[in-house]
């Protein structure tokens, strides 16, 4: 049974944003017996209302409020109203996520030891060592059903699969599979296994995809200690004169503003929601915003050095059918800089409807070339790249000078410019794919620019000195110790591999850490 | 939404042909009345803002910004019909949209846009108002209007919603064989 708490109740714990990281910490945290209130910005939209419709799916469940994209990257023209393609809603983005689940390799813990400085990167060592995750890292898969952990199977390959296997037994690249994915193979923890729907990025209407939604939230609303208010916009966390935080005031469904006491406040809202809020509550006694001392909130925004190719083929592919991202070539994932850059990046399956692509494939195109490309569609095979991307003190989320939202909160402000480390990878990348289709015998190959963000990260991160982040190792705020992030904004370098099992694994460690510190007295 | 409507029955294509003034879009639309009609595939489009030869140039453009043999033109006339909708209630938008296609047809000379034979060279005349928001307006529409119908999927090979049918785990999800 749920629990309900009141307003003026301080003894719980308030978590801002119920997706991948706040929706696991407060599964944790009630499990351990700990009060905890959730507030979710959206509504909560059971699996079996989500829809197998690309644009009406994305009305349904991405983020409506107003934000602007900036600086270089092409974003920034194309969609300068769509810096990022994520969720508000109960779940958050592990409704839309693909499902993909990697572990960070040892060195990309350790990516300014490892890279050395590189010119215009804040590149930084995390505060943390895989070998230290790893206990946790299991955990998450347990959790999560990660494919090919925890003796499950692997999921079958599909046809998109099937074209990614073969180039790259042609390119001679060893580690191709159908990958690590938060996706059952076979029915598991009550949920059904993949009937190859495709659909992944509009909410998996079979529950087979891990989510918060259908998982750690209602096993943490049946321990009695988990109260989830959807349609509660946090607008500003409140301090004491001590400099604790004491409170959370949201906007309720009515647009009414609310104030929700609390003993210790989590943000878990994106490494946009986040880094705002937190600027967002400046006060006098912190005018630059709460736990910004060392000037860091908002920056370092990385996004992950993406891009796509799509090859198109003389026979049928229909690539839209089937999980949509399990397939993965890991070879380029090492960090070997004679390829021209530091890190590395993963290959993985994707596939979009016809719609989307129509949209995303060469955003603005017109013409015969354009076209041509579409004229493929169901001979068409594709992926996705996702690297590590260079975090830079100047790529940020920043308030709008003079917009606002509806409450009078600045809206965010997502500034980004690839490094040249970016554009080295992501041309190496282009490269790699357009030889792998092109060894299968495709007729022609797009290099499609990177979509609105997906993975959005360090904006608030950790750092074992105070002045170089915000967070330390257990994502507790370097200023305040009853304020913590549980976030990919914590994330110190982004690592090559899709963030969301870290962001669950740091989850994990940091409701253990929080519960000791409450057992000692001392937060 | 969409007001495209069938012939009647009993309407020959020589009724249609009939009840057609000005010839346009390559002659395979006529404009008439407050319609763009279809003869060869028997269905019309009312307008009821923008001057039914603006939409039927319209009709072009959207074909030639997007252009797909294999799409017949009642998907690119549905596709720019909701800028008659919103010509009807937003003044500023018949402007912009009157304006831009009598510029174009100026451009054109004797004939207007739609008079040009080849389609490069009406290519040439949109490269030219690439940046204008008269196409910009019209070129963004249609990545939404045009792709987003449901009717035109099977065109493309797209098979659009699938759990109703159980997912494709039985339905060819990994049914290639040519490699």
């Amino acid at each position: 049974m749920a629990a309900k708490y009141d307003l003026d109740d301080d003894k719980v714990v308030v978590i801002i944003g119920s997706g991948a990281g706040g929706g696991t910490l407060g599964n944790e945290l009630a499990h351990k017996g700990i009060d905890v209130v959730i507030l979710e910005a959206g509504p909560r939209i059971e699996y079996d209302e989500f829809v197998n419709d690309e644009w009406d799916s994305f009305a349904q469940l991405s983020w409506p409020d107003q934000r602007t994209a900036s600086g270089g990257w092409r974003v920034a023209k194309d969609f300068p109203g769509l810096p990022a393609w994520i969720v508000r809603a109960v779940g958050g983005t592990t409704t839309h996520w693909a499902g993909a689940s990697l572990r960070l390799q040892d060195h990309e813990f350790k990516a300014l030891s490892t890279y050395g400085k590189v010119d215009g990167a804040s590149l930084l060592d995390w505060p943390l060592t895989l070998a230290e995750l790893e206990p946790y890292y299991d955990k998450a898969e347990d959790k999560m059903g990660v494919t090919r952990t925890h003796g499950i199977e692997g999921l079958p390959g599909n046809n998109n699969f099937k074209i990614l296997k073969a180039g790259a037994d042609k390119l001679g690249y060893k580690e191709c599979h159908t990958g690590n994915m938060a996706i059952n193979s076979a029915e598991r923890d009550d949920r059904m296994g993949c009937q190859q729907t495709g659909f992944c990025f509009q909410g998996c209407k079979w529950g087979a995809k891990w989510s918060t939604l259908y998982t750690e939230i209602p096993k943490g609303e049946a321990t009695g200690k988990l109260e989830v208010r959807p349609q509660s916009h946090a607008v500003k966390i409140e301090h004491d004169a001590s400099g604790k935080v004491t409170a959370v005031v949201y906007a309720d469904k009515d647009g009414k503003l609310q104030s929700q006491k609390a003993r210790l406040v989590c943000v878990a809202c994106n490494s946009i929601e986040s880094p705002r809020l937190l600027l967002n509550s400046a006060s006098s006694k912190f005018p630059d915003g709460l736990a910004n001392s060392s000037g860091q909130v908002g920056k370092n925004y990385m996004r992950h050095t993406t891009g796509s190719v799509y090859g198109v083929f003389d026979k049928k592919v229909h690539f839209y059918r089937g999980t949509t991202m399990a397939g993965i070539i890991r070879d380029e994932a090492r960090h070997d800089p004679s390829r021209g850059f530091v890190g590395g990046y993963e290959m993985e399956t994707l596939a979009l409807g016809l719609p989307f692509l129509a949209a995303f494939l060469d955003p603005g195109a017109w013409g015969r070339s354009f076209t041509g490309a579409l004229d493929g569609y169901d001979s068409m095979a594709g992926m996705w790249i996702v690297g590590e991307d260079m975090p830079q003190e100047g790529n940020a989320v920043k308030l709008h000078p003079t917009l606002k939202d509806d409450h009078g909160m600045p809206i965010p402000d997502v500034w980004f410019t690839d490094h040249p480390n970016d554009v080295a990878m992501r041309d190496h990348a282009y490269g790699q794919g357009k030889a792998l289709y092109e060894a299968v015998g495709a007729t022609r190959t797009f290099p499609t620019p990177p979509y609105p963000s997906t993975h959005n990260l360090g904006t608030n991160r950790m750092s074992e000195k105070p002045g170089d982040g915000v967070v330390n190792a257990f994502g507790q705020a370097h200023d305040i110790p009853n304020l913590f992030v549980s976030d990919g904004s914590q994330f110190t370098t982004g690592g090559a591999e899709n963030p969301t099992l870290t962001i669950v694994t740091l989850a994990i460690r940091q409701a253990d850490q929080i519960a000791k510190m409450m057992q000692q007295g001392t937060i | 939404m969409v007001t495209i409507y069938e012939a009647q029955k009993g309407l020959s294509r020589r009724d249609l042909l009939r009840r057609g003034g000005a010839l346009g879009a390559g002659a395979l639309l006529v404009v008439g009345g407050h319609a763009v009609i279809s003869p060869t595939h028997a269905w019309g489009l009312e307008t009821t803002a923008l001057k039914p030869e603006t939409m039927a140039t319209l009709i072009q453009v959207a074909r030639d910004t997007y252009p797909h043999d294999h799409v017949p033109d009642r998907f690119y006339a549905i596709a720019v019909k909701s800028h008659d909708e919103k010509a009807a209630k937003d003044p500023a938008h018949k402007e912009l949209i009157e304006t831009g296609i009598a510029e174009l047809d100026r451009k054109a000379g004797p004939g207007g846009y739609s008079g040009i034979g080849w389609e490069d060279d009406r290519v040439a005349l949109l490269e030219e108002i690439e940046d204008t928001p008269f196409f910009q307006t019209v070129r963004g529409g249609l990545v939404v209007g045009l792709y987003n119908q449901k009717d035109l999927w099977p065109l493309f090979g797209y098979e659009g919603e699938s759990y109703s049918k159980g997912g494709y785990i039985a339905r060819g999800f990994d049914d290639i064989e040519w490699l």
